[in-house]
């Protein structure tokens, strides 16, 4: 009979915080600044500068180590990792070893399989390195340390996942929680959240653990599941032809769907760690602790609970909706303003989707206010203007925020609500097609859309075609 | 005034001030800052080549310098006790613009974009840099002889050693070519090379001055210190450098930097400990009995003297060794040839630019101790070297405690012995490594420790008395020190 394999899978994910400067000096964080304008002699390594904490990244990693239960250490410290590369300025990373911010944690993760807890072996808080470019023509390497110094988190979990779906579920649970925490963006293509899969595979029943490769480069979900599925494949089918895995470092090509060795166990470096004597040891006591406790969001969980329960929108809409803190609290300043959750949700389902999709959008991407958009709510419900001119206006609003009230007026998109106009209108479309006319009287019902539709265009579009219908039902 | 008005005499004249009092002389208008400045740049011309304490001189800068500085004093903007007053810095201080070598080949062209917290202070208050200090390279080293830009030679005797690593710093204030100047001490290499030279060098409590911009060697070991002339000068330099600095994380808050208020000739009930331990078999019997010569003055004055074993003396050493070579590993791996500093002139990809770049840009004592520091880091010795030291490093504090508790002072020798002979101390490092014994404790410790000159051998060669205070207890050293100078009377100066 042929062998039965389990995969076995943990992750290391790294998080980059949001905050305004960097770890260790008061450089921006900010993105795509020209190379080296964001940084200082403390984040290019020279001599004689010293590192000083940001308070803030340790607010942002004891508030994810609470959300992702985990025990907070009282006293922790910062250590150095040294190794030689252009990217590290000073040549050793400051990171933790032996006594990391956050330890023995869980999420619960919900997949096809049913719920799940997976377990969180420790979080760390390290400094981001450079940046090198390579430039062929030149045959030279440059180095940008824009990012050298911007603060991570890495996640290390227990290898408690068994498949990519679950995988999956426990990156999107900790980019959920991160992001309502507004720790981080947790972006995967723009690298703010990164994951290395170590996995290994074991027969099915076996209790020991096989060896385990580290898998890097992975840039998406679908390049974490494609990865996954090869690198079980090639572990399996090492195992079946009576060869060993090599535990190895490993980087995946997502365009050619292979994955390549990087570096051997053999070839690992000693890294060096000790406490670093230019950092103090931090001790938190408990109002520290409970002070960032007490600054901890409403997670998803509890927010789609309280939607079900205040809300008479349907469970798609609150899973979408609450899939995005940026969406849920959109969505929740504006019900505030207008009292119409479920207008306001359709709104986002429909257009707000749309619209995302079709500009390459992430939801964290919108910058419409919550004002302008129930101004629009209220402009279509008051009938001044109806729903063709109403996703016209919105589209303008999401790409420029515009406010709809001023740009209705402006372009004078206002339904014409003089009766008289209106019945003028009508009585010329009436006149001027007689064929119409006719077939509609000779019971074509189908006919008085096209002479709804021309009087919509000689009123341009700004009638309510409910009432252009009844009147034109009314004259004929 | 031009260099041809500056008779000997003046010059000679304004060179006998101490540090304060050419400041008040200045204050007073007897003395210009211009021409402070320009008599020791007439010394320096007279005994530099001999001596060579400098690393790195601009002339036309610090002149510059100290006729605005004279400006601004005249101004009334400057009110300093050392505004005016030409000061030398360690070359491991980084100065805004000034090369800053650390000694070494890596950072021979190497020029700062920012200085010192503590070189900025000094600034602020008026004291204009004359030039940079010799050194032993990274500060590795007892004689300054591990430099990679020559040999600074005693003012004393030049066929000697000036102590180490602040050697440059030593003889520049000996041979009157500053009037004091910036050291730093992690395992004594402000006190050491004070002793040596007959100058007053002080170590201050860990934390007390910021460590930004001093190139580190052993982070949690280096602090930066004056020596000086006398103990006053010393005093009121450690009053202007000694600040709470943000950029530090292992900079202190301290309230009681007021150190001149304890130039008090009083020491009536003082508690003073002698450590037998400190006493024994190696130590050379000329300064034997000069430092106990010392600690009967400070007793006739109304001192309590008393023996005692401190204990875990020998561990000093090795621990020491363990703990500052491992941070230097890590703290030297920066100068890789890639951001700034030297680079080797052929190579061959990334790694060999690496080897080449060091193996070219170190000196033997540096490499020594990186490989040292490295291995005791390494995976699988980490727990055995590493680890081990610094729970003997806890020890020691934890010995030192005890002692403190029963007495105000520690007093004994700065070294075994005198200056060595050039040449002596690098044929055998254990040996140069062994000298250090009495001085390291207190950086392991984190204790502040004082340097004054309490006699000279029959070769006429300073010998150095040190006292060792508890943690913040820098004024009770102060207070005994001063007290001590005043009771012996002048030293006078090597030249």
């Amino acid at each position: 009979m042929e062998k039965q394999y389990e995969t076995v899978i943990g992750l290391e994910v790294h998080v980059e915080l949001a905050t305004k400067t960097k770890i260790f000096c008061g450089c921006s964080t900010a993105f795509g600044g020209a190379p080296n304008t964001h940084t200082c002699p403390v984040c290019t390594g020279m001599p004689g500068t010293l590192p000083v904490l940001n308070g803030q990244v340790l607010e942002y990693a004891v508030a994810v180590g609470l959300a992702t239960n985990c025990s907070i250490t009282r006293y922790c410290k910062f250590d150095r990792k040294n190794y030689f590369y252009p990217d590290n300025p000073q040549n050793y990373q400051i990171s933790q070893l032996y006594l990391p911010i956050c330890r023995n944690g869980h999420v619960d993760i919900e997949t096809e399989g049913g719920v799940k807890s997976i377990g969180i072996h420790e979080i760390h808080m390290e400094e981001d390195a450079g940046k090198l470019i390579h430039d062929e023509w030149e045959d030279v390497s440059l180095v940008d340390y824009n990012r050298s110094g911007v603060p991570l988190i890495e996640i290390v979990s227990e290898p408690d996942m068994r498949n990519a779906q679950e995988v999956i579920a426990y990156l999107e649970k900790l980019r959920m929680t991160i992001q309502y925490l507004g720790a981080s963006d947790c972006k995967l293509n723009e690298g703010s959240m990164r994951a290395d899969v170590n996995l290994s595979v074991r027969e099915v029943g076996s209790t020991e653990l096989g060896t385990r490769t580290e898998m890097k480069n992975l840039n998406s979900f679908r390049a974490i599941t494609r990865a996954i599925t090869g690198e079980r494949e090639r572990q399996i089918e090492l195992l079946e032809r009576g060869e060993s895995v090599v535990q190895e470092t490993r980087r995946w090509d997502d365009a050619r769907e292979v994955s390549y060795a990087m570096r051997s166990k053999e070839d690992a470096q000693d890294y060096r760690y000790f406490p670093d004597p230019d950092l103090v040891p931090i001790q938190l006591d408990d109002a520290f602790i409970e002070r960032v406790r007490a600054g901890q969001p409403e997670f998803r969980e509890e927010k789609m609970e309280r939607y079900r329960r205040e809300f008479d929108i349907p469970d798609y809409d609150t899973r979408i909706i609450t899939g995005s803190k940026h969406m849920a609290d959109l969505f929740e300043a504006t019900v505030e303003l207008c009292h119409q959750p479920k207008k306001v949700s359709n709104w986002l389902m429909g257009e707000t989707l749309r619209l995302l999709k079709e500009r390459e959008m992430d939801p964290e991407d919108i910058r419409f206010t919550p004002a302008h958009f129930a101004k629009l709510i209220d402009l279509t419900e008051r009938k001044v203007i109806n729903t063709t001119v109403a996703k016209e206006v919105f589209e303008e609003m999401f790409d420029r925020d515009v406010d709809p009230e001023g740009y209705v007026e402006d372009k004078g998109l206002k339904m014409v609500g003089d009766g008289n106009a209106l019945r003028k209108t009508v009585e010329e479309v009436i006149a001027a097609n007689p064929q119409s006319v006719a077939d509609y009287r000779g019971g074509k019902e189908k006919a008085i859309g096209f002479l709804v539709g021309q009087t919509m265009k000689a009123m341009k579009g700004k009638a309510d075609p409910a009432s252009v219908n009844q009147l034109l039902k009314e004259l004929l | 005034m031009t260099d041809k008005e500056i008779t000997g005499g003046v010059a000679r004249e304004i060179l006998a001030y101490t540090a304060v009092e050419l400041g008040k002389a200045i204050h007073e208008g007897k003395v210009t800052a211009v021409e402070a400045m320009e008599a020791v740049f007439k010394q320096i011309e007279r005994k530099e080549a001999e001596i060579h304490a400098y690393v790195t001189i601009d002339k036309d800068t610090a002149l510059q310098k100290a006729a605005q500085i004279q400006k601004r004093i005249e101004a009334g903007e400057l009110q300093g006790s050392l505004a005016g007053v030409p000061v030398a810095i360690k070359d491991n201080l980084c100065t805004e613009g000034m090369r800053t070598t650390c000694s070494s080949r890596i950072l021979e062209n190497f020029v700062p974009t920012f200085s010192a917290e503590a070189v900025s202070r000094l600034e602020e208050a008026g004291a204009v840099i004359v030039g940079k200090t010799n050194m032993d390279e990274f500060a590795m080293g007892s004689t300054t002889e591990t430099s990679a830009f020559g040999v600074t030679k005693n003012p004393w005797n030049t066929a000697h050693v000036p102590g180490g690593s602040s050697g440059g710093s030593a003889a520049a204030v000996a041979a009157e070519e500053c009037f004091f100047a910036l050291g730093s001490d992690t395992g004594g290499s402000i006190r050491q090379p004070a002793a040596y030279c007959g100058v007053v060098g002080m170590k201050p409590t860990y934390g007390t001055v910021s460590r930004y911009g001093l190139v580190a060697y052993g982070s949690s070991l280096d602090q930066i210190g004056p020596l000086a002339k006398d103990v006053t000068d010393c005093a009121t330099v450690l009053e202007i450098i000694a600040a709470h600095d943000a950029k530090d994380s292992t900079s202190m808050k301290r309230e009681d930097v007021d150190f001149t208020s304890a130039l008090v000739e009083d020491v009536k009930g003082l508690r003073i400990g002698i450590p037998r331990d400190y006493f024994g078999e190696g130590l050379d019997t000329e300064v034997k009995s000069a430092v106990l010569a010392a600690a009967k003055v400070l007793e006739q004055a109304g001192a309590v003297v008393e023996e005692f074993d401190l204990s875990l003396v020998e561990y000093a050493i090795p621990t020491y060794y363990t703990i500052a070579a491992a941070e230097a590993s890590s703290n030297l791996e920066r100068f890789d040839g890639i951001k700034y500093g030297y680079r080797t002139a052929d190579f061959n990809g990334l790694h060999d630019m690496y080897k080449k770049t060091r193996s070219e840009g170190f000196g033997a004592e540096v490499k020594r101790r990186i490989m040292l520091g490295s291995f005791v880091l390494s995976s699988g010795y980490y727990d055995a070297y590493y680890l081990k030291a610094l729970r003997v490093k806890a020890l020691i504090k934890q010995a030192f405690d005890a002692a403190f508790a029963r007495y105000d002072v520690i007093l004994g020798p700065v070294a075994p012995t005198t200056a060595p002979g050039l040449g002596e101390s690098l044929a055998d490092p254990l040996k140069m490594y062994l000298g250090d014994i009495y001085t390291i404790s207190a950086n392991l410790a984190g204790l502040p420790g004082i340097s004054l000159p309490c006699g000279k051998d029959g070769r006429g060669l300073p010998i150095g008395l040190q006292l060792l205070g508890d943690c913040f207890q820098e004024k009770k050293l102060i207070q005994c020190a001063y007290t001590y100078e005043k009771k012996r009377g002048p030293f006078g100066l090597s030249v």
